[in-house]
């Protein structure tokens, strides 16, 4: 009997797995015909490559935890604030003393990690919808530390200020700092059970529990990798502001736009596709656009606009494109 | 069989709202034994199985494994007691590989990372059991297998689980013969290493080749027990316990078949190709096929929630495209979907709410006559009580209603905008046996009445006792026409296939 064509593989180009590299190529190729078009080859050096890239780290390292948190099909709305907190607390035990470095970091860390937990709990256990459960978070949070300052409070000590501003050669501490986190996501999502089990739960949780992973640890544990991004990227903005005030977070509209990079870089908001190497190049995209708004002379209130417009599309483009009916 | 059986069920009871699933079952499986479960859909065999393995608790009752009593409150206790169930509804993670989906889970690690080669090696091994016929790769993306491949896959991740007992819930539903035949021979294996089988079935030729021993399960109870396997009309009259006769309603007579309400033709969307299909009033279709074989799709186009994109529709004499369900609805076609719950009903509103549903948003001060009649509660209170829709009152929730008087408040939702090709999909999944003849009569009835009937179902008793005609898919499109006297193994053979059915 000849073969039945039965189990040969259909390998076919999937757009929507490739969209994140396409749009990173067509920002970059926008960018360098904008430069060229206006003659502006000053901006096409090394340090304005480097200039771009760590405009976004804060923006950058929050969305390395989002990942985490959209991938296991949750969502969280809390990061910003979560910033802010993690800044104001920095700068407020540091309060200028070099010896105060570490105590205030870790405190920072178990404070994010703690926010993480509850967040992961009242989910996973509780069962209350993950938009709501972080919304409630943030303004918890936010109420918390409005209540005890409404400007800069504390500084840090100029020693803390290299993790901001300090070089190697041209390259910034705090840049070689998040692609490191980066690899660091990759490596867990990609080597570890913890991190098969994420995608697992995110894909289809009935049948992540009925092959035996416990659903609810996943989930807690991606909330907490992500409030705990969320805290460190506070600890950066402390060090690049020298000091933390309880709005930082929500000026830099990181909620939002944590979870738009993610999207562009191909996560999937149902959860169980997607990776951090995708967050990534959506977070460059977002900082080639800013740049192209700059070269271009852009009014600042006219590309809030374009930000949100270009959001929503690419957004509603994947959904166009990766919407598979049910056959 | 001696000595202690490696699984045990002793009375369990098990109630859902309005259903009373189990009552009372007892069953055992010894080492190298294939016990064979058999029963109409709907029986409780599904039930009986998530309790074996951790999903549900039952309310009476216990499991034993090796004679010690067990309390499973997660799947993952059943797992690591020996209990590796092949699920009806895939469990596979579509955007993984097949590898990942193998060891979901459980991993096998090296220095505390998952060890990827091992992973991939195990993976070959378990399909290559299979033979070299079905070859899976282990790094593909089970989305870009078969439904076929992906059933492979289920079994495949219980085998490699090394399970003291295997739990096979109709595992050849998406398989064609050949392949059947792979599944029967690893069974042999299975049973020849001494592992426990529980096969649930409802066909006859699969418990006479496999089994060594054959419990029927009918409406909740454990009816018959057999130590040998019987003749199959032993088990089929203990399984459906009374006349087929007065079961189904008798078929439509030549002179109630009158005109085409829908005619296809080349009909095609993504899921389907070359589609030509004509429904006529008074006539019930019955749709059979693999799962997968597009005949929800087909379902789905018709009723304009995934569209054709090439050919043309006939509706009513006028030539239409339906881009939407609101488009269709209002043309006259009205559908029951497979999954009452998930896209039919609106569970926290009462049962008028649910009846009213479509009839409310095709109504306003303009609207047609017949939509309006419903929107007043004495309309469709009247409605609701000619379908004999059983609820303490219309203003009960709909979720505590049965399964069949569920399906007959949405038939009412359909009836109060008349129309004139009603398209039920599985309409007795998941419906009490008892309620099942009262869906067939009400389906029979509206055909008399002089409404095209389409019944999508993959259940091959109900295609062939309701259907006057039969129309097999596979891969997409129409593959055979049979009449209400053709066997089940006709309607097989033209689902997987094997042999083509006479040309429609």
């Amino acid at each position: 009997m000849t073969d039945t064509s039965l189990a040969t593989p259909r390998r076919r180009f999937r757009f929507d797995r490739n969209a994140s590299a396409i749009l990173l190529i067509a920002a970059v190729l926008i960018y360098l015909g904008l430069v060229l078009a206006l003659g502006q080859t000053r901006f096409l050096t090394l340090e304005n490559v480097i200039a771009i890239l760590t405009r976004s780290i804060t923006l950058g390292i929050t969305a390395i935890g989002q990942t985490f948190a959209i991938l296991v099909a949750s969502i969280d709305l809390s990061v910003a604030s979560v910033i802010s907190a993690a800044a104001v607390v920095t700068s407020v035990v540091m309060n200028g003393n070099p010896a105060m470095m570490l105590p205030a970091i870790a405190a920072v860390l178990v404070m994010g990690a703690v926010i993480g937990l509850i967040n992961g709990l009242v989910i996973a256990r509780l069962e209350v919808n993950p938009l709501i459960a972080t919304l409630g978070m943030s303004l918890i949070i936010q109420g918390i530390l409005s209540y005890f300052y409404n400007n800069f409070a504390g500084n840090v000590p100029a020693e803390f200020q290299v993790f901001a501003y300090g070089t190697i050669g041209v390259v910034p501490y705090s840049l070689i700092f998040m692609f490191a986190l980066a690899g660091l996501a990759w490596f867990v999502l990609r080597f570890t059970r913890f991190g098969s089990d994420i995608y697992s739960v995110g894909g289809n949780q009935d049948a992540a529990r009925l092959a035996g992973i416990k659903t609810v640890r996943v989930v807690v544990g991606a909330h907490i990798l992500c409030s705990l991004c969320a805290a460190i990227a506070g600890i950066y903005l402390a060090s690049r502001l020298r000091s933390g005030a309880p709005w930082i977070g929500a000026e830099g509209v990181y909620d939002l736009e944590s979870i738009a990079v993610v999207v562009i870089g191909g996560t999937v908001l149902a959860g169980g596709r997607g990776g951090v190497w995708g967050t990534m190049a959506g977070v460059i995209i977002f900082s080639l656009i800013d740049s192209i708004f700059n070269v271009a002379g852009v009014d600042a209130f006219v590309k809030q606009v374009l930000r949100g417009i270009i959001i929503v599309a690419a957004v509603a483009f994947y959904a166009a494109r990766s919407q598979r009916p049910v056959a | 069989m001696s000595g202690t059986p490696v699984i045990e069920m002793r009375n369990i009871t098990k109630s859902f709202p309005g259903v009373k699933a189990l009552r009372g079952v007892s069953f055992a499986c010894g080492r190298g034994e294939v016990h064979a479960l058999c029963g109409e859909n709907g029986a409780g065999k599904s039930t009986l199985i998530k309790i074996l393995s951790g999903v549900y608790k039952p309310n009476e009752g216990e499991v034993l494994i090796d004679g010690n009593v067990q309390h499973f409150t997660h799947p993952q206790h059943a797992l690591l007691a020996g209990i590796s169930v092949i699920y009806q509804e895939f469990s596979l993670l579509p955007e993984r590989t097949v590898a990942q989906n193998l060891f979901l889970g459980r991993e096998p690690r090296k220095n505390g990372l998952i060890d990827n080669r091992a992973m991939v090696e195990e993976t070959r091994r378990v399909l290559g059991l299979f033979g070299v016929r079905h070859k899976i790769e282990p790094d593909t993306l089970v989305a870009d297998l078969d439904v076929a491949s992906q059933q492979m896959v289920e079994i495949a991740k219980a085998i490699s689980l090394n399970a003291k007992v295997i739990v096979m819930d109709e595992p050849t539903a998406a398989l064609n013969e050949s392949e059947c035949e792979v599944l029967f021979s690893l069974v042999d294996q299975l049973r020849a290493s001494g592992t426990a089988i529980i096969y649930i079935t409802h066909r006859m030729r699969e418990v006479t080749r496999l089994a060594d021993r054959v419990t029927v399960i009918k409406d909740g109870e454990a009816t018959a027990s057999f130590d040998h396997v019987p003749a199959p009309e032993v088990i089929v009259r203990a399984m459906v316990g009374r006349d087929i006769a007065e079961f189904y309603p008798e078929p439509a007579k030549p002179e109630d078949i009158g005109r085409t309400v829908l005619k296809v033709e080349k009909g095609s969307n993504y899921a389907l190709r070359e589609i030509d299909l004509e429904l006529r009033a008074g006539e019930i279709v019955g749709f059979a096929g693999l799962q997968g074989a597009g005949r929800t799709a087909l379902a789905m186009a018709i009723f304009g929630a995934v569209p054709f994109t090439g050919g043309a529709i006939t509706f009513d004499g006028r030539s239409r495209t339906f881009s939407n369900p609101r488009d269709a609805i209002r043309a006259g076609i009205g559908m029951l979907s497979g999954d009452r719950k998930a896209s039919g009903l609106v569970l926290m509103q009462s049962v008028r709410d649910n009846g009213m549903l479509t009839s409310r948003s095709f109504a306003n001060a303009v609207g047609s006559a017949a939509a309006n009649q419903f929107v007043d509660q004495a309309g469709m209170t009247a409605l609701l009580d000619e379908m004999r829709v059983k609820a303490p009152s219309y203003d009960q929730e709909m979720r505590f209603l049965s399964g069949g008087n569920q399906q007959k408040a949405i038939v009412a939702r359909w009836l109060a905008l008349k129309p004139k090709l009603l398209i039920f999909i599985e309409p007795t999944r998941g419906i009490d046996v008892d309620a099942k003849a009262s869906i067939y009569h009400l389906m029979r009835d509206l055909a008399r009445a002089g409404t095209a009937v389409m019944m999508v179902s993959s259940d091959l008793p109900e295609i062939l006792g309701a259907s006057d005609r039969i129309l097999v898919m596979r891969e997409g499109t129409i593959v055979g026409e049979f009449d209400r006297s053709a066997s089940e193994a006709d309607l097989m053979l033209a689902a997987t296939g094997e042999v083509e059915g006479a040309a429609a």
